[in-house]
């Protein structure tokens, strides 16, 4: 097992010898300003979450909604880079996993998966998810990631059809991360119907990794639904608008730890 | 027919979100069963023909001739229903998917034009169409705005980044994301993941199929050189691709210079980009050293775009074509030019493959064959604001 691989199915191991799924709340580097990013992790972290997604701001994020967008945006108008990210990364690093959410683009510009990979690892990165890198483009990158001991989360959603649900919970390190709802990054009144299904496929496919579930997860009760059926809980939308509505490093974090917190009653309810 | 390529050298592939994988591989299955039935090509051969009005002339545009000092042919894309190549793509997409029984349309547009293709063949059709479109650029091209909601399609506004054609891009993208199941998205240009780049190729390959013959009827040989301006390179890829394998032949394509390539401010993503990815595909873009994509700079909405289509970028290093540009005064310059030459506007993106022909006349015998691909109507206002303003 790879270093960063081991970290997150450490992570996962924790959280389910307590009874519950892992709690995974997303953040934007650099958002809203450098110094408020680093108090929301560091919030994340007192809260009681278990691993961190940390979104790195790109010019054109595809996957995601006019939320996480607009952060992108007002990150990168603040100054932010991969730099700023990795920062935050190495803050909170040596506490709990991070996995990086980055867009290819990045990637190919800071040198390639292998050079990419070091910086990443440089900054204690457990894992990386690529979400506009599906399987079938993601070998070279995939392999210079593992080899440099940083685990490449792969996305399953529910419109990939089975056979290649199957090959993409062979080839992923760490965790996989399913997308619960066809569409992009963002709050959403009512989780699919289908949910619990496509999860309980997700896992036979994954075999020992566990299965995170993202993309629309907005209110505790939400998160309390998806840590009955999945390995752990992704909530970013949310949490982003809460780190927003801050008003101040300070105000941002009291934000995101009170909604954190009633997610952790939700998941150990 | 061989298979849909994915890739073009390194260049292309699938750089999308998960979500969108199984629709990009029923396009692929669906493109390659259409493009070899003949039900199929006889129903699109008979719009294009009727609907569009193909063949498109080939023009000896002779004072032009006269004033570079040698022949050139005009291919007359401008002519085409709409005033532009873009209905070529349009149709045939169009056309596709209704077979694939997806009964809503999306696209995407920067000056509009590819906007008022897809609402006029969805007008065609019967299909719902809505076509996202920058704020920026609504309030620039107000008139083909009203044009695409009098064809009934809904235009709906995007208010990202600089709200122009980059964010309604991405914005059409996730819709599609979101609305996979029922949904077709029309790309307006050779961009995007695959199957995209060569579906957008084989539609657009009638413009060069049509101008061989009509260049061998005229002439009895084949031109020098094929010259054609290029943004995401629809229309040059199209006049390019039927002579790749003629050796002879020199394929030029004019990007945007902007204010010049020095200044930064350019829309020449192969002349001065990266390699990188934008839209979902490998190519050429505008990217800054953190891999942020850059906003390009253009006189002309058409080629304000950071990226390009993947085949360019192969067809660059394989060194097959060769890709120049002309800045702004340059391109407006010759739209004036062609204007009292020959009674023909043209479109501000087309002036740019004139004005690089101006500058650099063909040397020795032969004739050049240059792409006009489309009319200069809609861009009067920014001629006559940029021109009087000097």
């Amino acid at each position: 097992m790879i270093a960063g691989e081991e970290r997150i199915r450490a992570a996962f191991a924790a959280a389910e010898a307590e009874g519950r799924a892992a709690l995974m709340p997303y953040m934007m580097a650099g958002f809203p300003d450098r110094e408020a990013g680093l108090a929301v992790a560091a919030a994340y972290v007192d809260a009681g979450a278990d691993l961190i997604e940390l979104g790195v701001p790109f010019s054109d994020p595809l996957a995601d909604g006019p939320a996480i967008h607009a952060a992108d945006t007002k990150a990168l108008a603040g100054g932010a880079t991969l730099r700023t990210a990795l920062e935050v990364c190495e803050a909170v690093a040596d506490r709990v996993p991070v996995v990086l959410m980055v867009y290819v683009n990045m990637v190919l510009a800071h040198g390639g998966g292998a050079e990419f990979a070091k910086l990443a690892r440089a900054a204690g990165a457990a894992g990386a998810i690529v979400p506009d890198l599906p399987l079938g483009e993601d070998e070279g990158i995939r392999d210079a990631f593992h080899e440099a001991g940083l685990a490449m989360v792969p996305l399953v959603a529910p419109t990939t059809p089975p056979d290649r649900r199957a090959r993409i919970g062979a080839v992923a390190k760490g965790f996989v991360y399913l997308v619960s709802t066809v569409g992009t990054t963002g709050e959403r009144g009512e989780l699919a119907p289908e949910l619990a299904e496509l999860v309980a496929a997700t896992k036979a496919d994954a075999g020992e990794t566990p299965v995170a579930v993202g993309f629309g997860i907005g209110t505790p009760a939400q998160v309390g639904e998806v840590g009955k059926v999945a390995d752990g809980v992704i909530i970013g939308s949310r949490l982003v608008r809460a780190a927003d509505e801050g008003g101040s490093p300070a105000g941002a974090a009291d934000a995101v730890a009170e909604f954190l917190a009633e997610a952790r009653v939700a998941l150990d309810g | 027919m061989s298979p849909v390529e994915q890739r073009f050298g390194p260049y292309g592939g699938r750089y999308v979100p998960e979500t969108l994988i199984a629709a990009l591989d029923e396009l692929t299955a669906a493109w390659e069963e259409a493009r070899d039935d003949p039900s199929f090509n006889a129903r699109q051969d008979a719009l294009r023909r009727d609907f569009v009005g193909r063949p498109t002339p080939l023009y000896l545009a002779e004072r032009l001739s006269e004033r570079v000092g040698s022949r050139v042919y005009l291919k007359r894309e401008d002519l085409a229903h709409t005033g532009a190549h873009k209905i070529n793509n349009a149709l045939g997409q169009t056309l596709l998917a209704q077979r694939m029984g997806k009964r809503r349309i999306i696209a995407e547009t920067g000056a509009g034009q590819h906007g008022v293709a897809t609402a006029t063949a969805c007008a065609l059709l019967g299909l719902e169409c809505v076509v996202y479109m920058g704020t920026e650029d609504i309030r620039r091209q107000a008139p083909n705005v009203e044009r695409m909601r009098l064809l009934g399609a809904e235009v709906a506004p995007v208010e990202a980044g600089a709200r122009t054609l980059k964010e309604a891009v991405s914005a059409a993208i996730r819709d599609w994301v979101a609305n996979v199941d029922t949904t077709h998205y029309v790309i307006g240009s050779a961009v995007g993941p695959a199957p995209y780049p060569a579906l957008v190729r084989d539609l657009q390959r009638v413009i060069g199929e049509e101008a061989r013959a009509q260049a061998l009827a005229a002439e009895g040989a084949l031109p020098r050189r094929v010259i054609a301006c290029v943004g995401g390179g629809s229309n040059a890829i199209g006049i390019f691709a039927p002579f790749v394998e003629d050796a002879e032949v020199a394929l030029v394509g004019v990007e945007a210079g902007g204010d010049g390539i020095a200044s930064g401010r350019h829309g020449a993503s192969l002349g001065a980009g990266q390699t990188g990815v934008l839209h979902g595909s490998l190519s050429a873009v505008l990217s800054d050293e953190d891999g942020q994509i850059l906003e390009a700079h253009s006189v002309s909405a058409g080629l304000d775009y950071p990226g390009t289509g993947p085949e360019h970028a192969w067809l660059r290093d394989t060194g097959r074509a060769s890709y120049v540009a002309v800045d702004d005064d340059g391109a407006l310059g010759a739209l004036r030019e062609l204007a009292r030459l020959e009674g023909i506007i043209p479109a501000l993106e087309s002036s740019h493959a004139v004005a690089w022909l101006l500058e650099n006349p063909l040397q020795g015998d032969g004739f050049d064959l240059l792409c006009l691909s489309g009319r200069g109507d809609k861009d009067l206002a920014e001629y006559t604001r940029r021109t009087s303003a000097a």
